[in-house]
Parts: C-alpha cells; structure tokens; sequence
C-alpha cells in the first residue's frame, strides 16, 4: 500500500447524499480478478448515458480532471462491503475523500488501501465544498502528521483520526504482516478456546 | 458486581486476542465464508507474500453472486463470471479451503447456506466479504461483512484488526398484524432510523415481536441492518434459536450439544445493560411496507402515497429525493398500489428461504401471474429448492405462470444474466434499491414475498392483505 503524509491537490464536490457503493461502482464492473483498472466503472451511471454518451461528471469537466481529493455528502460508500469502490476511485486518482459522514465499510477499506477518508462537521464540508466548486484554481492541502487541511486561501481545517490508521497510512503498513508477529498470541487464544468451547474445533 | 454486559460486549470480549495502548483490537474469526467476487485479490494476495491459509477447515466457499440461475450443466456463458467461478474452484483447491461447488446440491447464497449447514452458531465471530453478512446474527453471532483485503487478513491470521462498535437497540413490542411479516418490520425500522442511523454500532433486536419471530423471520431482519448502516445486528439465542440448529449438519453433536447450549445460554445481554442509542417501535401500526425511492429509507406503507422534496427535511434530502423521483419515473403524490409493476423477483438472502417461498406459494394459489409480468423465483440454496419441490411449491408457482429457477443471487445484484431492462420496474423480496442494482436504468422497489406475489398477479403494486 502507498503511504499517505501529504497531499495538495484539486478537489472535486460530490455534494449527493448517501452516495452507495453501486453508484461507485455498478456491480457488473466486479467481475475481474484484479484490483487494478476499475476506474473504467467509476461512477460509471453518473457519467455515462446508457447509450454510452459521456454526461456533464464533475471528474470529467476540466477544472476537475486531475482532482485527487473528493469532498462529498452524508453516509458516503454506504451499501456493498465491495474493495473494488475504493480501488476503482485510487485508480482514478483519488486519494483522500472529506464528508460529514461515511459507511463503516467503506470506511475501513479506504485505509487499507492509502486513501484518506476525513470526517468533518456539516459546515466545514459546506465551505470546502464551495471551495471545490472552483476546482483548479483552489487546490487543498492535506497534511496526515499534522491532521490538517489547508486552503488555498490560508484558511486552516483541524481534523481527527484514529490513531493506529494515521500510524498504519502514514508508513504504508501491510498489516497483515503486524498480525503475524502476534502469530504466538493467536496460538495462545486457540488453545484457550478449544478448552472452553471444544465443539468450536469439532 | 460485574457491570452488565450485552450480547455484543461478550462476543467481543469473548474474541479478544490482544488490545493495544490506542484501544485497537485483534478480534478472533471463528467462521469465514468467501465467495467467487470479493476472494480472487485476497487469495493473490497470499500467494504472492507465500502466505497460507489458517484455519481452511473453519472457511466455506461457495459460488453464488456470478452463477446462472438456469440449467447448471449448461456452464456459464459469460466468459467474466466464469473466470471468478472458476478462479474461486482452484483457489479452494490450491489452498485447501471447502467448497459447494455449483453441481452440489447444498450450494446457494453464502448466507443462506451458513445458518442451513449449521455452521452459523450463537456467540461465535462470522465473517465475509459480503455485507449482509449481518444475516447470521438472527443467531445471536457477531457477523459483518470485510473488504478484501480484511478477508486476506482473515484468510492469513484468523483475526481481525477492529475497534468496538457501540451499542444500539431496536425494541419492538406488541404483535405484528396479520399480512405484516419480518421484512415490513425491518423496511418500516430503516424508515425511522435512515439509512445511515445504525453507523458505528451494532444493532440488537429486542422485544415480544422479535421474540416470537422464526429464525428465518429474524435472518431476514439482522440481513437488512446494514441497509440501516449498521455493520451487523444481533438477537439474543433462545429455544427457537436451539430448535433450529438442533441436528443440522455442522452443529455440535451427542455430549457437545448439550455443553454448547448451557453456554448459549449465557449470552443474552445481562438485566441493566446499557446502550449508547435506543430506538422503540411498536408491531402494530406497522403495514406491509413498500419502497418508492433508491435508497432503503425511502419506505412507505401500501396504503400510503408516493412523498414529494416538500416532505424533505434539508435541501440536500429534498434534492436526493427529486433526484429519486426522476430515476423511478414516479410523480409525488400518486397512491402507491396504483404503480404498475413489470418484473417480480423473490429471493435473495433476505427473503430466498422456504418461508418466504411459502408465503408466494400461498398468494400465487389459484391465480396467474398478471399479463405483460415476469415473476422469477430464485431459490436461496439448492436444499432450499429441494424442500420446495417436496412440498409442491414450485408446481404452485409454475402452475401460476411463475418463472421456478435455480439457486443462487440473481436479480439481487444484477451480476448473472438475470437484470432488469432500463426503465423496468420491479417488485423485489431483495435488500437493495439503489440506481441500478438490478440492471442499468432498472427500478427496484422493495418488499415482502407476499406483497411481490401479490403484485405478480395484480400487475402492480397491491396491499396482499386485500387478497386474502
């Protein structure tokens, strides 16, 4: 996974509410057996007439195009526990999304993949949001270690974070491998349980 | 004294292997299922680290999101989803992880297939890379759905790496009223709480409505919690919890049986327990429930009217729901039963099981599926169809001008061969409303498997209490 500390560029508003993983990615793009390439599928409904025909997206307009930050509406990524959402947005380029609120899954996956998800207050999004609007002329800077976003204005948004998913994003931590490290405790709780509750290992 | 605990705190308690400092966990898995859509990453992931599998026998692996839900022996035409099928089979087979493969008789939908084998226990850790996974805590499981690279780690360690969740409560007393079923309780509480009120807690479903739900009533409840945000739903084992496991496959059998109901028994939340959020419904002002919009709060009863952005709390609601209006060609104000269906599909791993496929039977007797519907029903597994078979439903169904299928997600999701058309309108037992889940430009509105048969023979959407 890519490391996350710093970050300035375009961000995009995606003011809807409640933005499910469908609409993220339609389910007929999840038939591959690769993580890469999914951006083909973004937002594939918003952007694309059923004829084909390309639609006025924001992420296809010019001042938006090279967007890497998203701000968006309440209860983002809600529905499918799908990875290909977040795979199909950092394969277009995104890395950091900001939002009143985001689905707990999607949520999860975002970090395990060095996107960013940062929750706001309703207002701060609201303003960021305005900011967006003015795309390539407006870039944000998100700065991990020091849990802020910076305007192009000067104007400073603190943020918080939970603490072992900033460690994890700011090193670009495979966590699997950390697991494996406490393989003995693993072992330990196995026998516990096998003790107390046998039929579990029938 | 012990502070009381509830059924979520001694699950998770129960699971911890290590805390660190921050508060962050490494939660033991007791169970795993994967299927062919959300695995094929994870198991390159292994290989390419030379990474192993470390509990195959605690995994179960069955193909359902991408298989046909007509003749089997057939194979699968589409090159992509026979690709997934095929990449999950030698999976299973390089990493030494069970499989019902699609020509065995217990294959089905990965959540339908759990709580059937037995596998699904109360107290234990279940999880896949699937959201509804949710579905098994009818059983009083921890259960929630992972992303890929969660299911690697699971696949790897056995353990996940979480925080607690908070605990919320849904109570529902009184008795539901005649014609109103599991799925009408769970639409009419994602109408009250929205789609996102369950975010960051885990639901337990509480009170006398609740209590005296079969399991398959209270599977169809915890399968749609996520449609309220939460990442699982709980119910508290009792009898009928035990009665239904009792003799399944997987379950514990002679002495064990007797050791694992005694500890079954101890967990239900403790007298006084507290929650960070309560809800209270009561059974019996709810009717048959009907979604009109693209998301699952967007319910309404039967009886009521398509609502309009004037009913909106916000702007950016009044917008999404202008927006939903337009994507479902429905003008506010019009009464919902006059909304004329052109598809039905019963099944899913909200309402495939045999009491769902039941209650269609039970409306579609003596009638014929409307002129102009198509009405397909996907069984939720291959025993599923079985006990169907054996009671004559399927004859029922197909003598009524239902389309009788094999098992399967199907028109849940839109990722085999059965989708809707754009501009389709669908009357579905399934979970998802969202612009286009059943196919491009398809609309969905969801509800029970008595009000989908109801609305295959009407031809639109109609109150089923009005037909008995």
């Amino acid at each position: 996974m890519d490391k996350f500390d710093r970050l300035t560029a375009v961000a995009a508003p995606l003011p809807m509410v409640n933005v499910d993983t469908d609409k993220i990615i339609p389910a007929r793009f999840l038939k591959t057996i690769k993580r890469t390439g999914l951006s083909e599928g973004l937002f594939h409904a918003l952007r694309r007439e059923a004829d084909g025909t390309v639609k006025d997206f924001v992420l296809d307009r010019p001042a938006h195009r090279e967007a890497q930050i998203l701000v968006v509406g309440e209860n983002f990524g809600c529905g499918s526990s799908r990875e290909h959402a977040p795979w199909a947005l950092l394969d277009a380029g995104i890395r950091c999304l900001i939002g009143p609120s985001f689905a707990d899954i999607f949520h999860n996956n975002c970090f395990k993949n060095g996107i960013l998800p940062i929750i706001l207050p309703q207002d701060q999004v609201d303003r960021l949001m305005e900011i967006a609007e003015r795309g390539a002329n407006a870039t944000l800077t998100v700065d991990l270690e020091a849990q802020t976003i910076s305007t192009a204005d000067g104007e400073s948004i603190a943020f918080e974070i939970d603490p072992w998913k900033k460690h994890c994003l700011l090193n670009g931590l495979d966590d699997i491998g950390l697991t494996l490290e406490k393989d003995t405790r693993i072992d330990g709780f196995e026998e516990k349980q096998k003790l107390g509750q046998p039929w579990l290992y029938g | 004294m012990a502070k009381p605990r509830t059924l979520f705190d001694k699950i998770w308690d129960n699971h911890l292997v290590d805390r660190q400092d921050d508060g962050t966990c490494l939660l033991y898995i007791d169970r795993h299922l994967i299927h062919e859509v959300t695995s094929p990453q994870a198991f390159e992931g292994l290989r390419l680290a030379g990474r192993r599998v470390r509990r195959p026998e605690a995994t179960l692996a069955v193909p359902d999101h991408n298989v046909p839900t007509t003749d089997r022996s057939l194979g699968i035409d589409d090159e992509e989803s026979r690709i997934q099928v095929e990449t999950l089979r030698a999976n299973c087979a390089e990493f030494e992880v069970p499989i019902f493969d699609v020509d065995d008789i217990r294959q089905g939908i990965v959540h339908i297939i759990g709580p059937e084998q037995g596998m699904t226990q109360p107290g234990m850790t279940i999880v896949c890379g699937d959201s509804h996974t949710s579905t098994h805590g009818a059983f009083g499981a921890l259960a929630f759905g992972i992303g890929t690279s969660e299911v690697e780690h699971v696949l790897a360690t056995q353990t996940l790496i979480q925080r607690p969740a908070h605990n919320m409560r849904i109570t529902v007393e009184g008795d539901l009223p005649l014609g109103v079923t599991a799925k009408d309780l769970v639409l009419a509480m994602i109408g009250q709480i929205g789609t996102a009120g369950g975010t960051g807690h885990v639901i337990e479903y509480a009170g006398k409505a609740i209590r005296e739900l079969s399991m398959e009533g209270r599977m169809t409840i915890c399968n749609m919690s996520i449609e309220g945000g939460a990442r699982a739903g709980l119910i508290a084992p009792d009898e009928i919890t035990f009665d239904y496991l009792k003799g399944k496959p997987m379950t514990p059998k002679a002495g064990a049986w007797e050791q694992a109901v005694a500890f079954w028994k101890t967990l239900p939340s403790d007298e006084g327990a507290t929650y960070d959020k309560e809800v209270t419904l009561d059974a019996k002002d709810i009717a048959p429930q009907v979604t009109w919009g693209t998301s699952p709060e967007d319910v309404v009863p039967v009886t009521g009217t398509i609502p309009g952005p004037g009913d909106a709390p916000s702007q950016a609601k009044a917008d999404a729901i202008a927006r939903s209006l337009e994507y479902m060609g429905l003008t506010a104000g019009t009464p919902v039963n006059e909304v004329a269906v052109d598809k039905v599909f019963i099944g899913s791993c909200t309402n495939g099981r045999i009491e769902d496929l039941r209650a269609a039977a039970a409306v579609a007797e003596g009638r014929k599926v409307a002129e102009g519907v198509h009405a397909m029903v996907v069984p939720g597994s291959g025993l599923v169809k079985e006990q169907a078979e054996a009671e004559g439903l399927d004859r029922i169904l197909t003598e009524a001008g239902f389309d009788w299928r094999e098992p399967g997600c199907s028109m849940c999701l839109a990722m085999n061969a059965d989708k809707l058309k754009p501009g389709e309108r669908c009357a579905s037992t399934s979970n998802r409303n969202f612009e286009g889940r059943q196919g491009p430009g398809g609309r969905t509105h969801l509800m029970s498997p008595a009000m989908a048969a109801a609305a295959a023979v009407t031809g639109r959407i109609t109150d089923v209490r009005g037909l008995r």
